[in-house]
């Protein structure tokens, strides 16, 4: 009996559901965009395989509902790309490379424990910050937040974090101030503020100026001139998940009439 | 077994919402006929070390009856719930944490194991846990005179002689979970299994759509 889902032509854009196995195009000079379910031999040329796909003996099987994106080669005639699953979560998994918000949650001698939102707290080292030395430690207290980066995060280690980048700086991380506000959103609605010239942070950049850090485990902070208008850009960027664009262009043109 | 479908094989009409509840990772509140099951899961997130595993996520059921403490009928049904996720969750990629799955019975009018199993899958989707496959529960109701009746009815629970509740993953068909309650023979055991393997593409099509309807509204 034929398993339902294999005999359909999966384009890329369309939802795809766990179980669903997806195989790679043939030919290297096939159109990347349609993944043919079907028998192919290998594809020329290295793919891939990003979150939510997983290698199986017949190609990629999906392991998350979401949308299915690809990403083609970046140089010409190196065949293969990226595909991956877009998915809606709200926990976080730690993931190399992904700059965070962490709270401090302990001192245990040279290394701080640091709750990032995930399955486990990352440890954060006392030499991790711009200019610490043994002698010059930072001033880190319990319950501060430090905004950094993971430079081990895998599913079988603690993850480690840092704040400060491969050359020795801090590059924009570090701890983070003692006013502001911090609150948690989905990680969709981080990787919708972070692209490039998103259209919600220069509308309410034009409202009220505001400091903002965006962490990749769901976390913003802000910090704007009064607690009020704190509080009003924490709100508006709580509800820009929930609202289409043109609701939220009237709520920010009420507010700045008011 | 006839060509034409036999009477008392139409499931009864499913409904489902998807992260209604703000506090879990994942929700889904899954409705069939009168049934309704609100399932919420939280993970990966931190386990006591008691529990923890090196190889793969601990996962937890509840199942909280509408009226009164859980009991013994609750403690096996959590279990059974509990080795259908297990067989279709990815828990090699989160070792060390743990998976919480609690399960409220909203109404009960018939056919509740299965309408918790599917509420778990769709809040495991939800959730974004890694999956192998869907999986989904039906349940069959075997009369005295031997008619069979799908996804039944509190009624027909209670005058069947046996009652069968079945889960399948979505990539094979393949049977994850099979509990009776009653007699039956060999015969109508392999009957009722035909006939819940093909009320499972009705199910899959409906996570499907629901799925589908979900990102196209975002």
């Amino acid at each position: 009996m034929a398993a339902s889902g294999l005999s359909a032509e999966v384009d890329v854009g369309q939802v795809v559901l766990p179980g669903d196995v997806l195989l790679l195009p043939a030919a290297p000079n096939a159109d990347g965009e349609r993944l043919r379910l079907g028998p192919s031999s290998a594809p020329r040329g290295r793919l891939l395989c990003g979150p939510g796909l997983r290698r199986c003996a017949a190609g990629l099987l999906v392991t998350k509902c979401g949308l299915l994106r690809h990403r083609p080669p970046a140089g010409a005639g190196t065949g293969g790309g990226a595909y991956w699953v877009d998915s809606q979560q709200k926990r976080y998994v730690p993931v190399k490379g992904d700059p965070i918000i962490g709270i401090v949650t302990a001192k245990a001698g040279d290394i701080f424990k640091v709750d990032v939102g995930g399955s486990e707290q990352a440890s954060l080292s006392y030499l991790a910050f711009e200019g610490a030395t043994k002698r010059n430690r930072p001033n880190v207290q319990v319950g501060d937040l430090v905004y950094g980066q993971f430079i081990v995060a895998n599913k079988d280690m603690e993850p480690e974090m840092v704040c400060i980048d491969s050359s020795g700086r801090a590059n924009g991380m570090g701890i983070i101030g003692h006013e502001g506000l911090l609150f948690k959103v989905s990680l969709g609605l981080i990787r919708k503020l972070l692209a490039p010239n998103c259209e919600i942070i220069q509308e309410l950049g034009q409202l009220y100026p505001f400091e903002i850090v965006l962490g990749m485990n769901g976390r913003i902070w802000v910090k704007a001139k009064t607690v009020q208008q704190t509080l009003i850009v924490a709100n508006i960027l709580e509800a820009c998940e929930h609202m289409t664009s043109e609701q939220r262009k009237q709520a920010l043109a009420k507010l700045s009439e008011s | 077994m006839g060509s034409e479908p036999e009477p008392g094989c139409a499931l009864r009409p499913f409904a489902v919402e998807q992260g209604l509840l703000s506090r879990p990772d994942g929700s889904a509140a899954f409705v069939q006929g009168d049934t309704s099951v609100l399932a919420g899961v939280y993970g990966p997130a931190e386990v006591r070390s008691s529990r923890e595993s090196p190889e793969r996520a601990a996962l937890d059921v509840l199942l909280r009856p509408k009226v009164g403490l859980p009991g013994v009928l609750e403690r096996s049904r959590e279990q059974m719930v509990r080795r259908a996720c297990e067989a279709a969750l990815l828990g090699e990629l989160h070792p060390r944490s743990s998976v919480t799955l609690v399960l409220q019975v909203v109404s009960d009018a018939g056919s509740l194991l299965s309408c918790c199993l599917n509420a778990a899958c769709l809040a495991l989707l939800d959730a974004g846990l890694p999956l192998r496959s869907l999986f989904c529960g039906v349940t069959c109701a075997l009369a005295p005179d031997g008619a069979v009746a799908l996804d039944p009815s509190a009624r027909q629970e209670k005058e069947a002689r046996a009652v069968l509740t079945f889960a399948f993953e979505s990539t094979e068909k393949r049977l994850l979970l099979s509990t009776t309650r009653g007699a039956c023979s060999a015969k109508e055991l392999h009957q009722c299994l035909a006939l819940a393997q093909r009320a499972t593409d009705t199910i899959f099509q409906f996570y499907r759509d629901s799925a589908r309807r979900k990102f196209s509204k975002s």
